[in-house]
């Protein structure tokens, strides 16, 4: 078949999907929509349509982004706008298929809103929602709105005509469009990614490799496995564009073990795409070909730098070699390599689809385009966001997200992974690109984004971060592999009430030496968090070293928990209830907590009833209380009315 | 090694050419039947690939998705990536280490399950999250730990 044959072909079942006059139920079911319960969900569809003998089309979507709102279950009748449910339970949805599909009520109480043409009464437009609106979808254009198990849906979306465009190019042409969109790559260090593969295509050789980095380690980051989830296709035609454009004949993509849906999705993908002639031996009947191989990590974070991850390709360890040569001249088996992230290869294909100028038109002067964010932490709506380059820190938290849950004190924002850094309250108005966010001394990274607030620990959760680096070192450099180990010595001794008042200067100098003596991006960025954490919450660390006082009340050797005397009912809910057995006390007895013996677990504030708030938890201070058990009566101040 | 394991690891290699490229996927069909890598499998392996047996156990102990002793029934992995720590992982942790009296990298006596941390599933927005074998329970609380596990 031709393309024009195949795009006929998915129009039709597209538009015969889109105008079915039978209902359709879209469930978001990636890998966080199954962990909030979307296959009871759909058992519990199941049945209720069997029930009552309804036929309806059920897909299982990507990611549309509302990760706060999951489960989320999304009904289109004939001739009506899809209308997008939240928080769904298995008790919602009889209701949801009586009201809505049998008796048309579109239970606008239960609705978060309509997608597509067309408005339904006291329903809103999802996507003027406040967290969706000052979204740009680019590359997450079909994430929750295709079924990602069909080819079909992508290619009647535009899909492929990218690639098709880019066959019609001579390869350096697609190269100086590629320059022309400003993209930088998305997978951290920014590099200009059409630049990249102008020096891979000027390398010589006729064997050259294309690499996809999926990956994905950073902990508090799931773009790439819910785009490879949502709509595998955007990423492998990204990869079908950059391998014409540089010359390869073979591609991989490194795709992380811990994400097995994702991985099976990119399977069935390779399969259609052979089917429809878009991967193998002359594509779509031009000379041009490519393969692609799925290889698997197996566990190492460093494994996302480029070097190690073609190293554990070959079948070795995977520790990162230095550059030059860089992966352009000679990296997989010493040939000429292009590797990008997911991210990256999504963008591309969109360009592509487009035009340059198009794309071009979002961002700021040197940050163009769009990035995908994993908006996590302390956030009323957290999710998969994707916004233009320049937004600010402040309008994604407090816009998008919704700001901070019950009220609590903004802390700071971290980005970048482990390789970043905290950004504190009076850096919100902080454009968000490539410059401002390094200048501040953190970095873009992949697009984590998890916000704290005032319980979270700065230095605890810097301390945090270290740990992860420090066990994911390969070991290779001194620096990194012991420096890394005693600044997280240091760290835990300031945690623990062990700080001393040198031990400040001694985490820079340690952070400086290590960022400069370590060979890849794990140890060069491995102390940021550290330093951003000096740098901007130095009373944190202050406060810890000088008065063993964790302002945050988490550091669990700085902080004790004490039953108020005069406010112990004597209830006895927190005797029984603690897990350590610390707390003696008797009916209408004022309790005590043992202090050799609590373990801190915060059972007894947990339990404690809220009318008596007895419970209190301190860091810095003592708090008297009895020395054994005393009537409730004899302690007990007699309050005023309030 | 016994019969039946030798019969199960020439039925894994069949597909495989004996490229030293191929070392890592063998390794983790291995880990996936087996549970872990017992040491004759992978002097078998070496013997395929060609390889110096201390390379092929090198690759073992880089890689933290081998094991070198058996692994219980069911897998239980608790994230410790940024998002699941700030919203509580550590006391998660420690819930679960008290439910089934292990500790990371331990197995029940009864060999029913073993317990791992992991930095991170990409299930961030559902902070913190356990994953029991393909199972990912999101929005976990220490109270809900026990309903896990029935």
């Amino acid at each position: 078949m031709t393309f024009d044959e195949i795009k006929a072909k998915a129009m039709s079942e597209w538009e015969a999907l889109e105008h079915s006059d039978k209902p359709r139920i879209l469930i978001g079911a990636a890998t966080c929509g199954r962990a909030s319960g979307a296959l009871t969900m759909l058992e519990a569809i199941n049945s209720e349509l069997a029930q009552h003998n309804i036929e309806a089309t059920i897909i299982q979507v990507g990611c549309i982004g509302l990760c706060y709102a999951e489960p989320l279950v999304d009904i289109v009748k004939p001739n009506r706008p899809r209308i997008c449910y939240g928080n769904v339970t298995p008790e919602i949805i009889p209701q949801l298929i009586q009201d809505y599909i049998i008796k048309d009520n579109p239970r606008s109480d239960l609705a978060l809103g309509t997608i597509g043409d067309g408005s339904i009464k006291d329903i809103p437009k999802l996507f003027e929602l406040p967290m969706l609106k000052p979204q740009v979808r680019i590359v997450l254009r079909n994430c929750g709105i295709i079924d990602p198990e069909n080819i079909n849906h992508y290619i009647a979306r535009d899909g492929y005509s990218g690639l098709v465009k880019a066959l019609g190019m001579k390869p350096e042409e697609v190269i100086e469009e590629i320059k022309r969109s400003g993209l930088r790559g998305r997978g951290g260090a920014g590099f200009p990614t059409g630049l990249k593969w102008e020096f891979c295509r000027k390398s010589p050789g006729k064997v050259k490799y294309l690499i996809c980095n999926a990956d994905e380690g950073d902990p508090g980051a799931f773009m790439n496995r819910s785009l490879l989830e949502g709509d595998p296709h955007a990423v492998l035609e990204g990869m079908l564009i950059g391998a014409y454009a540089i010359g390869a004949t073979e591609g991989y993509i490194y795709i992380r073990a811990e994400y097995p849906l994702a991985i099976e999705r990119l399977e069935l993908a390779l399969r259609q795409m052979a089917d429809y002639g878009l991967l193998g031996d002359n594509i779509l009947g031009s000379n041009f070909s490519f393969h692609i191989k799925i290889k698997q990590g197996a566990g190492a974070f460093v494994c996302g730098e480029e070097t190690a991850l073609m190293v554990s390709i070959e079948g070795k360890r995977g520790m990162p070699r230095s550059r030059p040569p860089f992966p352009a001249q000679s990296g997989l088996w010493g040939k000429p390599t292009n590797i990008n992230n997911v991210g990256t290869w999504g963008h591309v294909s969109a360009v592509l689809q487009r035009d340059s100028n198009w794309y071009a038109s979002y961002g700021s002067e040197k940050s163009k385009g769009t990035k995908v964010f994993a908006l996590a932490g302390k956030v009323n709506r957290t999710g998969l966001i994707e916004v233009p380059m320049g937004i600010s820190l402040q309008e994604i938290i407090y816009g998008i997200g919704g700001g901070i849950p019950d009220d609590k004190r903004f802390k700071a924002v971290q980005t970048g992974g482990p390789s970043g850094g905290f950004l504190p309250a009076n850096l919100l108005n902080l454009p968000v690109d490539y410059e401002s966010l390094t200048q501040a001394g953190s970095i873009m990274g992949s697009g984590g984004m998890i916000v704290l607030d005032e319980d979270n620990c700065i230095v605890e959760t810097a301390k945090f971060f270290l740990s992860f680096t420090q066990v994911e070192s390969c070991g290779k450099c001194v620096l990194c592999r012991l420096g890394t180990k005693q600044m997280l010595d240091i760290l835990e001794d300031i945690t623990t009430g062990k700080g001393k008042l040198e031990d400040i200067d001694l985490l820079i100098d340690l952070a400086e030496a290590v960022k400069v003596g370590s060979l890849c991006g794990l140890g060069g960025t491995a102390p940021n968090p550290v330093l951003t954490t000096i740098r901007y919450f130095r009373d944190e660390y202050e406060a810890h070293i000088n008065e063993k006082r964790c302002p945050a009340l988490a550091c669990l050797e700085l902080i004790s928990y004490y039953i108020l005397p005069d406010k112990c009912e004597g209830c006895g809910i927190c005797l029984r209830d603690c897990p350590s057995e610390a707390i003696s006390g008797g009916k209408r007895l004022v309790h005590i907590i043992d202090q050799s013996k609590c373990s801190k677990c915060g059972t007894c504030l947990d339990v404690c009833p809220t009318r008596f708030s007895a419970v209190v938890k301190v860091s810095g201070e003592k708090v008297e209380v009895p020395s054994e058990p005393v009537p409730v009566v004899a302690t007990k101040k007699i309050h005023e009315p309030s | 090694m016994t019969p039946d394991v030798k019969e199960q690891l020439d039925e894994l290699l069949s597909p495989y050419s004996g490229e030293s490229g191929d070392l890592i996927p063998i390794l983790q069909e291995v880990q996936e039947r087996f549970g872990y890598l017992p040491r004759q499998v992978m002097q078998k392996i070496a013997k395929f690939l060609r390889l110096p047996e201390s390379i092929v156990y090198g690759v073992g102990t880089f890689y933290a998705q081998f094991k070198f002793v058996p692994t219980g029934k069911r897998i239980v992995k608790v994230c410790r990536g940024t998002a699941c720590h700030v919203r509580g992982g550590a006391r998660l942790l420690c819930e679960v280490e008290r439910h089934l009296g292990i500790k990371p990298g331990e197995t029940t006596d009864n060999l029913e399950y073993s317990l791992e941390t992991i930095a991170c599933f990409g299930s961030c927005a559902l902070a913190p999250v356990i994953v029991i074998d393909k199972n990912v329970y999101g929005r976990m609380t220490t109270k809900k730990v026990a309903t896990v596990f029935l």
